[in-house]
This record gives C-alpha cells, structure tokens and sequence, in this order.
C-alpha cells in the first residue's frame, strides 16, 4: 500500500486535542504518528502542550482550600447580614 | 461534575451530619447556616478569584452563591455533597458575571498559538523542548506562582473553559452547557487556550532546569 504525502505541522497542531483525547479514526491517528515520527518540532509542541496541562491542574490543585478553610471574617458578617436580609 | 478536587471521601457518619446540617438549614437555623459559611466559605472564595481574578467580585459571587443555595435549600437533593452542590452554585455565579463582562473585547491570543510557514510547518524557533517534566518543574518553588499567572492572564472566555474542562474536570457536554455553547466550540476554545497557556509559559520553562 503507497502512503500518501505527510500532513502539514499546522494540520497537526490544529487536531492535536482530537489526537490526544482519541478523537480521531485510526486511518488519521496514523497520518499523526507518521508526521510525529520525522517532525522534533511537533514532538516537542506535543510534550510541551501535554505538560501545560498538567503543570495547570497542579497549580490550581495546590490554590484550593480544604474544605473548613478560613474565610475573611468580613465576609462571613456580610453573607450573614444579606441572609437575615432575604428572611 | 463529580466530586470536588480536595474533599475528602464522604463516610457513612459524614453523610449523618450532612443530613441534619441540612435540615438544620431547612429550618432556618443561622446558626447551622453560618457554620456552612465557615466550612465551605474559603474554599469557594478560591474557586471564584480563580475564575474572576477580582477580589471584589470574588466574594461578592461567594455571598450570592451562599443567598442562592439558602434559598434553594427545598430542591438540594441530600444524595448529593453539599461541597459539589455549593462548588457548582459559585462556577455559575462566576459564569454569570463573565458572561455580563464579555460585552468588552478581549485581548487577542494569536501571538500566542504556534507560527507556520506558508507550507504549514512549523517556524521552528518557537518550539524548543521545555527542561524538565511538569513533575520536575513543580519542584521549583516558584513554579505554581507562575503558572496561576499565566492562566490569569488568558482572556476571559479561554480561561472559564480552561478551568471548566481541565481543573474543574467538567466533560466537554457539561462545559458546553455551563457556558452555553456548543459542545464542539467547547473543543476549539479549550484548545486554544491551552496553546495559548503554553505559549506564556514556554519563556519561563525554556531551559529552566539548568538555569
């Protein structure tokens, strides 16, 4: 069987989501992994992209409080006053 | 959406409590309802900043989500988490005001998606391998600082999707209907907005190992 040309980088890129979340049918996952398989640059957008997702999710966990954490004393009276308010 | 990122597993004897912490707050007890405040109160407050990046506006869409879930109290279905129930209160009170912020036009994020030539690959400089793993660059303490300031900075409308889908672990559907698009707009703005994060980060991570 004859393989057709690569696919662009840009067509790459552009589906790159499809590609990682299996989006894609198995005739394209292959036009991705030819193109991955000769292409550095879009090996290293795929690694890197890969790694903002997960550096995002590990910043934002360590943001969250647990449950119990202290909220500012002036907002605790403010809710409570619109609270007996709406009463 | 599922349990909330940070809870701890619910136990038969925490659900006991929930159960007349509910009724408590069904009754009308204040008291039961500040104790609410003060459990779920600083939580919810990081969830908003996070989503609006306005102190101001952050807790003003905490008290309305507390005024929300006290006047909903009827409809809260006690198989679920109060936790889930006042987390997804506060992201649509957050969605609500973005939605009325959006008639301002947003910055643009092209400078920040990757570059092509005119034969469609990729201009080469802009995509050097980053030094380190996103394990190895969270040991740096400096780390996590940068990266909630780069997700700040994303203009509003990639950065509620980015939350949506990627920290709060929403699906593709029920993003789409929190933010009230279509599901395949979903996919596009997610995907730009995670190019576009990376796009900020790329410049401090570069190497950064061996600086």
């Amino acid at each position: 069987m004859t393989q057709g040309p690569y696919i662009t980088c840009r067509e790459l890129i552009e589906f790159l989501n499809l590609y990682l979340d299996g989006e894609l049918p198995p005739e394209r996952v292959a036009e991705f992994e030819r193109h991955l398989s000769v292409c550095d640059s879009c090996v290293s957008y795929l690694a890197t992209y890969k790694e903002t997702i997960a550096l995002g999710k590990a910043a934002c966990e360590d943001l969250d409080s647990p449950v119990g954490a202290d909220v500012p004393e002036e907002l605790v009276a403010a809710i409570l006053l619109a609270r007996r308010g709406e009463k | 959406m599922t349990a909330v990122p940070g809870t701890p597993p619910e136990g038969r004897e925490d659900q006991g409590t929930e159960r007349s912490l509910v009724s408590l707050l069904r009754s009308g007890d204040e008291t039961a309802f500040e104790r609410l405040v003060r459990d779920h109160g600083g939580r919810l407050l990081s969830v908003a900043r996070r989503f609006l990046r306005d102190e101001e506006e952050a807790r003003d869409a905490v008290q309305e989500s507390f005024l929300s879930a006290y006047k909903a109290l009827d409809r809260f279905d006690q198989g679920s988490r109060l936790s889930t129930w006042l987390h997804r209160i506060v992201i649509n009170a957050c969605l609500m005001r973005l939605r009325t912020r959006r008639r301002k036009p947003e910055d643009s994020i092209e400078e920040l998606l990757p570059q092509f030539e005119a034969d469609g690959h990729q201009v080469r400089h802009p995509t050097p391998e980053w030094e380190g793993s996103a394990e190895t660059l969270l040991a740096r303490k400096e780390t996590r600082a940068i990266v909630r300031e780069a997700i700040d900075r994303l203009p509003d409308s990639y950065r509620a999707v980015l939350l949506l889908r990627d920290i709060e672990e929403l699906s593709t559907e029920e993003a789409a209907q929190s933010l009230g698009v279509t599901a395949n707009a979903v996919k596009i703005r997610l995907h730009r907005a995670r190019q576009a994060l990376r796009g900020l980060l790329e410049p401090h991570f570069q190497g950064a190992v061996s600086r």
